[in-house]
């Protein structure tokens, strides 16, 4: 049977951990590696590293940053932000990520998604899509949320898919930070509309929410982040929560 | 000495980086001279099968994998390329696996992309290894069950998550990207 994923989410910026951080047994909370190896520790199924440095010339340590990650973890992670052409994957799949998240840049050129596909893979392209409820009809944003787009989010998701992406990491901004539970509603309608995987993300406050959207959606796998850094939800709990409400999960 | 073959396909640093965590040195060449002088050799590979095996022919990189006598692990890519022949690209493959490569039926999620467990398993590759162990995939075709097959899993279809003739295995999941148990699989293979 296939499990479903529990996906931890760390921002970096200049190739330290944004967030604070409260795990016990880490030396430097700060360092996307140590935190990283904890989660594996615990059973975290893949993690997402997302770069939100925003200037070029860091974008070096964050190269170097993936290749201590690579030599360390010995479960699947995807490296995103600030990707815009095909020699930002190369140098990051080089470096050791298995695969790259892209957002506003897939939006702004959509080949991007088929030149990624053809070169590294299908598997290897995780379109993130950031979408808020508009009175009829879920909207696309980009820039981190700022910007709405014209693209309505099951036309963008088809379309990110026929272009050869391997899964969508769904954010619904809604949700986001609210603690309240995933977007069970639009999780269901993006997962009807493509059959690559979904990644529910945004909402997560409590285990039975990852219980919810397994069970109302046919989401692969639940992403969060603060959730899992401050301790709030240890993910070995989750799995054993989850496995007793009978949703297949890793042991 | 363990080599690691290279070629056009993704994913060969991860493998390395697996080996060096468990204190095995490798090398990642295509030297043929090289690649027949290693005690082991894997063969990794994401990437698409028809433009792989243009680069092997190329290389002559299939003739010196089908001639090798010591243990050989293909994995993911490396484990269809074995089989005889693959419905990706419509590609004659090497043939040293008696199966056949097919695109998974819409039936359900493609591409199969995450941590699954086995049905059926056996031989030394498997050792200290249970049924519930999950290991990870991420393949949108998978071999057909054959003789050759020493570990089967499910997802639309019951395939063959590992193989075997002779010195040479293959593994249809990423080991090195399967946390403890595929630590434990890579070591069964390294220690032959």
């Amino acid at each position: 049977m296939l499990k479903k994923r529990i996906i931890a989410c760390l921002d970096i910026r200049d190739g330290r951990t944004v967030k604070g951080i409260n795990f016990v047994d880490i030396v430097d909370a700060g360092d996307p590696v140590e935190l990283a190896k904890a989660y594996v520790k615990q059973g975290v199924d893949e993690l997402v590293f997302l770069d939100i440095t925003a200037t070029i010339e860091k974008r070096k340590t964050l190269i170097k940053l993936v290749e201590r990650i690579a030599a360390e973890i010995n479960v699947p992670f995807t490296v995103g932000g600030g990707i815009n052409a095909i020699e930002d994957v190369s140098a990051l799949i080089k470096a050791g990520a298995d695969k790259v998240s892209i957002n506003s840049s897939a939006v702004r050129r959509p080949e991007l998604i088929t030149e990624i596909a053809g070169q590294f893979g299908n598997q290897c392209v995780v379109v993130a899509i950031d979408s808020k409820r508009h009175k009829t009809d879920d909207v696309v944003y980009v820039d981190g949320g700022r910007t709405p787009t014209n693209y309505s989010t099951i036309w963008w998701a088809k379309e990110a898919e026929k272009r050869g992406a391997g899964e969508i990491l769904l954010t619904s901004m809604n949700h986001d930070g609210c603690k309240e539970g995933f977007a069970i509603d639009l999780t269901n309608r993006i997962c009807e509309a493509v059959n690559i995987p979904v990644i529910a993300s945004g909402g997560a406050g409590k285990m039975e929410h990852f219980k919810e959207v397994f069970e109302q959606t046919k989401a692969s796998a639940g992403l969060a982040a603060g959730i899992f850094h401050f301790g709030e939800i240890p993910i070995p709990n989750l799995k054993d929560y989850l496995r007793k409400m009978n949703v297949d999960v890793r042991c | 000495m363990i080599a690691i073959i290279k070629y056009n396909a993704g994913n060969i640093r991860s493998v390395q980086n697996a080996l060096d965590r468990l204190g095995y040195k490798s090398k990642v060449t295509d030297d043929i001279k090289e690649i027949q002088a290693a005690d082991k050799v894997i063969f990794p590979g994401v990437g698409e099968a028809g433009s792989a095996m243009k680069y092997l022919k190329e290389h002559k990189l299939d003739i010196c994998i089908k001639s090798l006598k010591q243990p050989v692990l293909a994995i993911c890519l490396g484990l269809q390329l074995m089989c005889k022949y693959s419905e990706e690209g419509n590609t004659e493959c090497l043939g040293i696996f008696d199966a056949d490569v097919k695109a998974f039926p819409p039936d359900d999620i493609v591409p199969h992309m995450g941590w699954n467990n086995f049905t059926r398993i056996k031989g030394e590759i498997f050792n200290r290894i249970e049924l519930e162990n999950d290991v990870y995939f991420v393949h949108t075709y998978y071999a057909t069950l054959s003789e050759n097959t020493i570990a089967e899993s499910n997802y639309i279809v019951p395939f063959s998550a590992a193989m075997k003739s002779g010195n040479f295995y293959a593994t249809q999941f990423h080991p090195e990207k399967s946390a403890e148990v595929g630590e434990q699989i890579l070591k069964n293979f390294l220690q032959l």
